[in-house]
């Protein structure tokens, strides 16, 4: 039942087009001898045109260098990562086709931010004016002459996004883009991406928290360890949540005794001067309904507990059970977050 | 290879770095010049084994004119040297190499963006001292030679060896990717290492033949015009094109290291 890391990609049936973003066999060893740390582990995955793909997996798990080596700044030990069945470096005028934005610190302090978009953009190949009209779509014109040392992380996450605009290309590549940004930024940003979707492009965001993606991808790739544990459309994520029941009856020896009769798998019990609870897994509210008015139960409460997408994506990226330490590349599970 | 030099000039002239440390060397050079044109022509310099060196007006003009070669490098140099260090220190390799992944374009549009840089500090060290060092010599009533076609042709050189220590700058940024080991080791290296060993050897037998090739002398010979010849401190200079090739070589070499070296880095 646990889902391992034995997932695989969906089959590579469809031919590929200019903006289909492969990743195959993709590996990086950082260092060298004891010290060396495997931060990509072979991994697999495609992203397709048209939708919005969330990038996930809880912090050091290979996020970053994955999409640093899709865009040619670090090189794969092996295996490849091509936009449209090219590397990076292969692309002529690259800026044109994949647009990239992967940390919101990348600008010069002293420079502003239509000057920093100004030295890109004879290199993108576009005319300066192009500085100001995405500086307009990411809703910075105000502060286009200010300097950038200035700027508040969320403007830097937009101006970082409008140099990924720069050149339109048909590719986005972005490395979490909701760090920094506010409630009404996250909007924003949320309502921008399925825009550029909508638009035919293909749009890959990387988060280390699936809630701040949930309502904006159409389909995850999720990693861990530098390894791929899960890639599909989000709902079937969705299914792989266990089902849980909760239910609870004054006579505690009746329900057990139901419980035992019926071979569900129990997650928790609790008893007091009240009677019992259970919570069982893998079954839902009429199986037990049915059961207990056929058993006689007097029941005082019968619940599903919803599980949502969040604790499946801890569940399929926490360590495997009875790992000493994790293995190389991974610091400490994203599932200890909550107890510090 | 156009656009990727466009790019890296905006980015030289788009931050404050590049007007504070120019109008700096500009008053520094005219000051310095100013004084030497004074001392110079007045017959009072003494080298520095204590003996009287008495130059001729003519000796005096190119001495005073091309006082940037010998004294103000440090600054083209410091504003090349940053151009790469400046992109590690900012993590601005990242959208740099997005939009240029050849790393080799990009350093040589470094390189050349710098140098046209440099000839703008070279055009304004050297006028600095003319204006400066020539306006002194005049109001003592000495001779200026700013009639004299060699001259000006002193002048276009000693704006070519400024220009070449931008370049020079570049390719010490590829290889000290930190701005502050630039900085000190720029300051360091043209303020005192060099001149120290260029006295030092210059006092040798041998050593005035070695000392000619560190890149301070090279550059002076490119202009022909020497400070520390003319004070009497270190021995003789190659001739100019020696100097360029020298100059050039080192520019070569570091370039080498550094696109061997730190360009080839994962940038993370």
């Amino acid at each position: 039942m646990q889902p391992g890391p034995t997932s695989t990609p969906t089959s590579t049936s469809t031919p590929d087009d200019d903006r289909t973003v492969r990743v195959e066999h993709l590996t990086k060893t950082f260092g060298s001898g004891p010290h060396a740390v495997r931060a990509v582990d072979d991994l697999n995955f495609e992203v397709r045109p048209g939708r919005v793909t969330g990038f996930l997996g809880p912090n050091g798990a290979g996020k970053t260098t994955t999409l640093r080596m899709l865009l040619g700044l670090v090189s794969p030990t092996s295996g490849t990562a091509t936009v449209g069945g090219r590397r990076y470096a292969e692309i002529a005028r690259p800026a044109h086709v994949v647009g990239a934005a992967l940390e919101a610190a990348s600008f010069h302090p002293g420079r502003t931010a239509r000057d920093h978009l100004r030295v890109f953009a004879p290199q993108v190949g576009v005319p300066d004016t192009r500085a100001d009209e995405v500086l307009a779509l990411v809703g910075l014109s105000a502060v286009a002459q200010r300097r950038v040392g200035g700027f508040s992380l969320g403007m830097r996450q937009r101006l970082a996004l409008a140099t990924t605009l720069l050149g339109d290309p048909p590719v986005l590549l972005l490395d979490e883009p909701a760090n920094g940004l506010d409630p009404e930024g996250i909007a924003w940003l949320r309502g921008f991406l399925r825009a550029l979707a909508h638009e035919g492009r293909t749009v890959l965001v990387s988060s280390h928290v699936l809630s701040e993606v949930e309502q904006t991808v159409d389909d995850v790739v999720i990693i861990a360890r530098g390894r791929l544990v899960h890639a599909s459309p989000l709902g079937e994520l969705a299914r792989l949540a266990r089902r849980r029941v909760e239910v609870a009856s004054p006579d505690a020896a009746a329900l057990d005794a139901l419980v035992a009769a019926g071979g569900w798998a129990v997650d928790d019990v609790r008893r007091g001067p009240d009677g019992a609870t259970y919570v069982l897994l893998d079954v839902d509210t009429p199986a037990v309904g049915a059961a207990a008015f056929g058993a006689g139960v007097e029941l005082h409460r019968l619940q599903a507990r919803d599980v949502g997408l969040e604790d499946v994506f801890l569940q399929l990226t926490a360590p495997p059970p009875g790992a000493e330490q994790p293995p190389a590349g991974a610091p400490a599970p994203a599932r200890l977050d909550g107890a510090a | 290879m156009r656009a990727a030099v466009v790019a890296e000039y905006r980015k030289l002239v788009t931050t404050r770095l590049w007007w504070i440390l120019l109008l700096t060397m500009v008053v520094y050079m005219a000051f310095i010049a100013g004084a030497m044109g004074w001392v110079l022509s007045q017959g009072q310099a003494t080298s520095g084994t204590g003996d009287e060196v008495t130059l001729s007006p003519q000796e005096v003009v190119r001495t005073v004119y091309t006082i940037a070669v010998s004294l103000g490098y440090v600054f083209p140099l410091v504003v090349g040297g940053l151009s790469y260090p400046s992109e590690v220190r900012h993590s601005t390799l990242t959208p740099t190499y997005l939009s240029e992944p050849r790393r080799g374009v990009v350093l040589g549009a470094k390189l050349l963006s710098g140098g046209a840089l440099g000839l703008v500090y070279g055009l304004a060290g050297t006028l600095a001292c003319v204006a400066a060092g020539g306006g002194v010599l005049a109001l003592l009533g000495e001779p200026t030679f700013l009639g004299e076609a060699s001259t000006w042709r002193t002048l276009g050189l000693s704006t070519l060896a400024l220009a070449l220590w931008a370049l020079l700058g570049v390719a010490v940024g590829t290889v000290v990717t930190s701005q502050v080991a630039v900085v000190v080791g720029a300051l360091a290296f043209t303020q005192f290492v060099e001149p120290i060993a260029r006295v030092a050897l210059g006092q040798t037998s041998w050593g005035g033949d070695v000392a000619a090739y560190l890149p301070g002398a090279a550059g002076e010979a490119i202009s022909g015009g020497s400070f520390y010849a003319s004070a009497g401190m270190t021995g003789g200079l190659l001739t100019a094109w020696q100097g360029l090739l020298v100059m050039l070589a080192y520019v070569a070499v570091l370039s080498l290291v550094g696109r061997a070296t730190t360009l080839r880095r994962d940038i993370t």
